[in-house]
């Protein structure tokens, strides 16, 4: 298994360990089973609202088609995992860990996301 | 076999005795010397009186086994057997073809011959017409009719049976007219009947004289539960209610039936449905014993009380039991075919289990209906009734009862008579053991007896790998139909994929969701997940569901929860590039554009340094769009009077069209004034694929509309109309679906046959796929002649289509929430995608792929 390289993507390893919450839209202005993109220190993070009010973060960047499209996709289960699927060419990621389940090999980066006073906040290094 | 004469026809038998590896020599001693005298032999003359099911299957199994007599059927029916089982099939649109059964080469079938006689003396049975026919063996397959309670005015007009294609071609005439139906009875076959006359567009009422609905296979708790369902669904339940009597208006035609406590029922059509009769007749007049319900009397070989006359199928009574399922007479066809060429077969009680689906609805009761203890599982909410049998130490199962959910049927039956895998209520609760291994002698399929053993084998050996396979070879799933989520199972468990489920979440088909949504009247993807579905969904049935809502309820796609459901080129209302940008493409009805208008569509490219092209559609598309770039392209094209051109839906296309009659000198109508219109009227209409016309002005075809699924060619007289036509993967030209159409004829047509379309097809299925499978013939009957009598509701969908349309991109505009949408980043809505970098080539812009990381290790 491999996690995509972050460096590819221009940022520095070493502040994936920084816990700095950044704070990126209102909850409210997140739609219901739907992802909206948000950017953060150049980074493309994927933020989706599930149908029970969860979050998850994931990279925008679909690895199989190589464009930055993941927050456009279509949110669902699978078995009872919260999923994604690219809108390119369909390929299902899970939300919790980035996994996708079509092909166990390719793994999206996770962010850690969270709701503060309705607001909704990405860690991302 | 005494009777065998003439040498020819003795060395013939003794030729192909030979070959009959079933028979002992000793045995083929006997046929050819004539000193048996059991009806068994070979190159005897064998009659059979009736062609159903059972004549069928007992000739099918002679033939197969090289029974080598001559075979004489005498059919009363105008027409050779069918699938009766299947029957109610006809009125949604099957045809007799579709359900005749093959007949055997060499066999001679005499139809329209009612036999009346028999002369056992004399080995001759006589028809109606006076014909004589000589047998050795005579096979009695009369099968039975429907009971006819002796009620006033049961013979009026407008009352009928249902058993015989002949009955359905009555009732459908009759249904023309009429507004509304009753069916008397209310047990397996009237709800049947009922589901059907509400198909034939009756308003339905279900007369039962029992205290509950299906009181054979259900208990009460079970009937009421069953009876919730069916009043849903629309029709009259009336339980422990008889009929005093049927009345009839000036005319002599039926105008209602009237319960004993004096209730009128209006109704113009009346089914009776109340139980069957064995057709024992002419067993009673040759002096044939019978029961004293009725029946043939029959011994375990399927012989009457005349060693020459077997008697097989429904007016059989074998130990007391008269069968009404087709799976037992199977059986017996099977043993008597047997006997005939000399074996021991032996018919031994069958199981009664039955399972069936009246839209929606499962009902189901297999093994015993009582037990020293039952289990219940009942959901009022979603309808469910369960119910176990089993042993007073509640392992072993004796039998259940399923209405809504007949999960258990599937899971359970197999073990009935056995230990259970499981404690019955946990059973019931997870629907079944998740990983249980049936026994190999367990029955899976009761029409066709075969057992899991057998199925498994079949895969196995002959490496099957789906239900169709199973079916042609072990027969399991070709009658009913009601084991064939079983063989499914053992499919998946033999490590083999198959559904029809359209995805995890769902386990119907689209044209199945299709009509939940349309009956029950649902209006949320969320609605219809927790009631029929399980999961949260995926980017298979959202956008399904999301089409079927719009097909059904028009309104924005982007309203509420739908805008979730959609796949991101409906959510954005523009088709995405391999680099994450998007196209934009006006709608140009028939391919006619202003100079006005295209100058507004190349300054709209030149000031957003859009990628220009003429499409393969007569219209013009703009490429490289970022998502925010989206309104503020569209804003600058609605207010130059352009709509959305539905490039990205699952909706009308475009409807391409010739030059015609107004400028080319071979035109004979104006091709580009019909596309337009008809490009105008389907705009917007969501289908289970895209849809996409064309009109050519003569039949020199510059239009290609053959090509389309629908076409229209101009004639002299009006417009020809072509169906089904497809480019893409698998093209297929258009077939020819009606001619010289009027304008206005022709629009009609063309509205009923997309509705119809739109209802029955499967996701993603193009019209060319959808006619191959319905039948062109079948498509035609339904549209052209309203043999369902859905017409008015698909001409009503239609208009409610036309009238609801509004252009998606203009309320787009006029939406702010919907606009806050059309952003890159949530969180910095002015900053464009970085990702996203063009370079040049001929005058225009490409876009910079992004290159593909390596994904893998
Ligand atoms: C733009 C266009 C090609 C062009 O530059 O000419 C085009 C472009 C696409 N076609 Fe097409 N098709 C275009 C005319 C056609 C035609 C010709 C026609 O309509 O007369 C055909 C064959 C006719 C037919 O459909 O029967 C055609 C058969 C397909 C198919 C195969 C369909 C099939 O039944 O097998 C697909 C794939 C699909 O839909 O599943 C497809 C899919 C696509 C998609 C939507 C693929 C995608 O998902 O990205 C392309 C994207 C369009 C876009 O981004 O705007 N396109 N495509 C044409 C747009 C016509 C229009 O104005 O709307
Ligand atoms: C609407 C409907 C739905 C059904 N659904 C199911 C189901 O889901 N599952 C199931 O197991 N079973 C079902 N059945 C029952 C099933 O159809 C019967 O069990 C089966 O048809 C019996 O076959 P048969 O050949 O014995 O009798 P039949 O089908 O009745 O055939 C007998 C034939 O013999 C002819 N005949 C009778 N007398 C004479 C004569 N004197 N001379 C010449 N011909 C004669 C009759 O005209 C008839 O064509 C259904 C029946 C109906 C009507
Ligand atoms: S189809 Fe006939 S009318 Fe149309 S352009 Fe061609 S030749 Fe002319
Ligand atoms: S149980 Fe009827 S076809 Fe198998």
């Amino acid at each position: 298994m491999t996690v995509l390289s972050e460096d590819l993507h221009g940022d520095l390893r070493e502040s994936s360990r920084s816990t700095g919450w950044t704070p990126v839209c209102a909850y409210t202005d997140l739609m219901p089973e739907r992802g909206a993109c948000v950017l953060v220190g150049g980074r493309q993070i994927a933020v989706f609202r599930t149908f029970d009010g969860s979050l998850y973060a994931l990279g925008n960047y679909d690895p199989f088609s190589g464009a930055y499209v993941l927050s456009r996709g279509i949110v669902g289960t699978r078995g009872e995992e919260p999923t994604v699927s690219s809108p390119m060419h369909k390929q299902v990621f899970s939300l919790l860990t980035g996994v996708c389940l079509d092909d166990a090999e390719v793994v999206v980066p996770t962010y850690p996301v969270r709701v503060a006073g309705g607001t909704v906040e990405v860690s991302a290094p | 076999m005494t009777e065998l004469s003439g040498t020819d026809e003795t060395s013939a038998t003794m030729d192909r005795g030979e070959e009959s590896a079933s028979m002992t020599p000793e045995r083929r001693a006997d046929a050819v010397s004539g000193a048996n005298e059991e009806a068994s032999a070979t190159g005897a003359r064998l009659v059979v009186v009736g062609h159903g099911p059972t004549a069928y299957r007992l000739i099918e199994t002679l033939v197969d086994r090289g029974f080598d007599g001559a075979i004489t059927v005498l059919g009363e029916e105008p027409r050779a057997a069918y699938d009766r089982v299947a029957l109610t099939s006809y009125l949604a649109g099957k045809s007799a073809e579709d359900l005749t059964y093959p007949v055997p080469d060499g066999v001679t079938l005499r139809l329209g011959a009612r036999v009346t006689g028999i002369d056992r003396e004399g080995k001759v049975v006589t028809t109606a017409d006076g014909h004589a026919e000589p047998y050795d063996i005579l096979v009695l397959a009369t099968g039975s009719s429907p009971f006819v309670p002796p009620v006033p005015g049961k013979d009026l007009q407008g009352c009928f049976v249902y058993r015989t294609l002949d009955d359905l071609d009555a009732i459908r005439d009759a249904s023309r007219g009429a507004t509304a139906g009753v069916v008397i009875g209310g047990g397996l076959l009237g709800l049947e009947a009922a589901d059907a006359l509400r198909g034939l567009g009756l308003s339905t009422h279900v007369v039962e004289m029992g205290g509950w609905l299906m009181p054979r296979q259900v208990d009460e708790g079970g009937g009421s539960v069953l009876r919730g369902h069916i009043e849903a669904l629309g029709l009259g339940v009336h339980t422990g209610a008889g009929v005093k009597e049927i009345v009839a208006g000036p005319e002599g035609r039926v105008t209602g039936l009237v319960k004993p406590d004096g209730e009128t029922i209006e109704a113009q059509v009346v089914v009776f449905s109340a139980g069957v009769r064995p057709r024992d007749e002419l067993a009673r007049s040759s002096g044939l014993a019978v029961g004293e319900r009725g029946g043939i009397v029959v011994d375990d070989g399927m012989r009457t009380s005349d060693p020459a006359i077997y008697a097989v199928g429904e007016c059989a009574l074998h130990d007391g039991v008269v069968y009404g399922l087709v799976g037992p007479c199977f059986t017996m066809a099977e043993v008597a075919a047997d006997r005939i060429l000399g074996g021991e077969g032996a018919f031994a009680r069958a199981d009664l289990s039955t399972k069936l689906k009246l839209l929606g609805v499962e009902v189901a009761q297999f093994g015993a209906m009582d037990g020293a203890l039952d289990v219940t599982f009942m959901d009022p909410v979603t309808g469910v009734y369960q119910k176990l049998f089993v042993s007073d130490d509640a392992r072993t199962l004796l039998g259940g009862i399923c209405v809504g959910d007949a999960t258990p049927y599937n899971t359970l039956k197999p073990f009935v008579g056995r230990e259970l895998p499981g404690s019955p209520s946990e059973l019931l609760f997870t629907g079944g053991p998740a990983n249980m291994d049936l026994p190999d002698d367990a029955q899976v399929c009761s029409c066709n007896n075969v057992t899991h053993g057998q199925v498994c084998s079949a895969i196995a050996e002959k490496g099957l790998t789906d239900v169709a396979g199973i079916k042609e070879c072990t027969r399991a799933g070709t009658t009913c139909g009601s084991c064939i989520p079983m063989l499914k199972q053992i499919l998946v468990k033999s490590g083999v994929e198959v559904s029809k489920a359209l995805c995890e979440h769902f386990t119907y088909s689209r044209a199945e969701l299709f009509d939940i949504v349309r009956v029950r009247g649902i209006t949320t993807f969320s609605q219809l997940i927790a009631e029929h579905g399980s999961g949260r969904g995926c980017d298979v049935c959202k956008p399904t569901v999301a089409s079927i809502l719009a097909s059904l309820h028009g309104g924005h796609i982007l309203d509420g929860e739908q805008a979730a459901l959609q796949d991101t080129n409906d959510h954005f209302l523009a088709n995405i590039q391999r680099n994450g940008t998007y196209s934009v493409v006006p709608r140009i009805p028939g391919g006619e554009i202003t100079p006005d208008k295209l100058i507004v569509i190349g300054e709209v490219a030149r000031d957003f340094g859009l990628y220009t092209k003429i499409t393969g559609g007569q219209r013009i598309d703009l490429f490289g769009a970022r998502v925010e770039q989206l309104p503020l392209i569209w804003k600058r094209l609605v207010d130059a009077g352009f709509e959305s051109g539905h490039a990205y839906g699952k909706a009308l296309r475009t409807v391409k069209s010739c030059v015609g009659s107004t400028w080319c000198r071979y035109g004979v109508q104006d091709s580009v004034g019909l596309a337009i219109a008809l490009e105008l009227r389907y705009r917007g209409l969501r289908s289970p694929h895209k849809l996409k016309s064309a009109v050519s002005g003569c039949a020199r075809e510059c239009a290609e509309a053959r090509g389309k699924d629908f076409g229209i060619i101009a004639t002299e007289q009006g417009w020809n109309l072509y169906v089904g036509g497809n480019g893409g993967f698998t093209p297929r030209h258009a077939d020819l679906f009606a001619s010289d159409l009027s304008t206005d004829e022709l629009i009609r047509v063309i509205d009923r046959f997309l509705m119809f379309y739109i209802r029955t097809a499967d996701r993603l299925q193009r019209t060319s796929v959808w006619l191959e499978n319905q039948g062109l013939d079948y498509v035609k009957e339904v549209v052209l002649e309203d043999s369902l009598g859905i017409c008015a509701e698909l001409d009503a969908q239609m208009e409610r289509h036309v009238a609801g349309y509004a252009d998606e991109w203009r309320a787009v505009l006029e939406d702010q929430d919907r606009l806050r949408r059309f952003v890159s980043f949530v969180n910095a809505p002015g900053t464009p995608d970085p990702s996203i970098a063009f370079v040049p080539e001929r005058d225009q812009v490409k876009p910079v792929l992004i290159p593909l990381e390596p994904v893998r290790s």
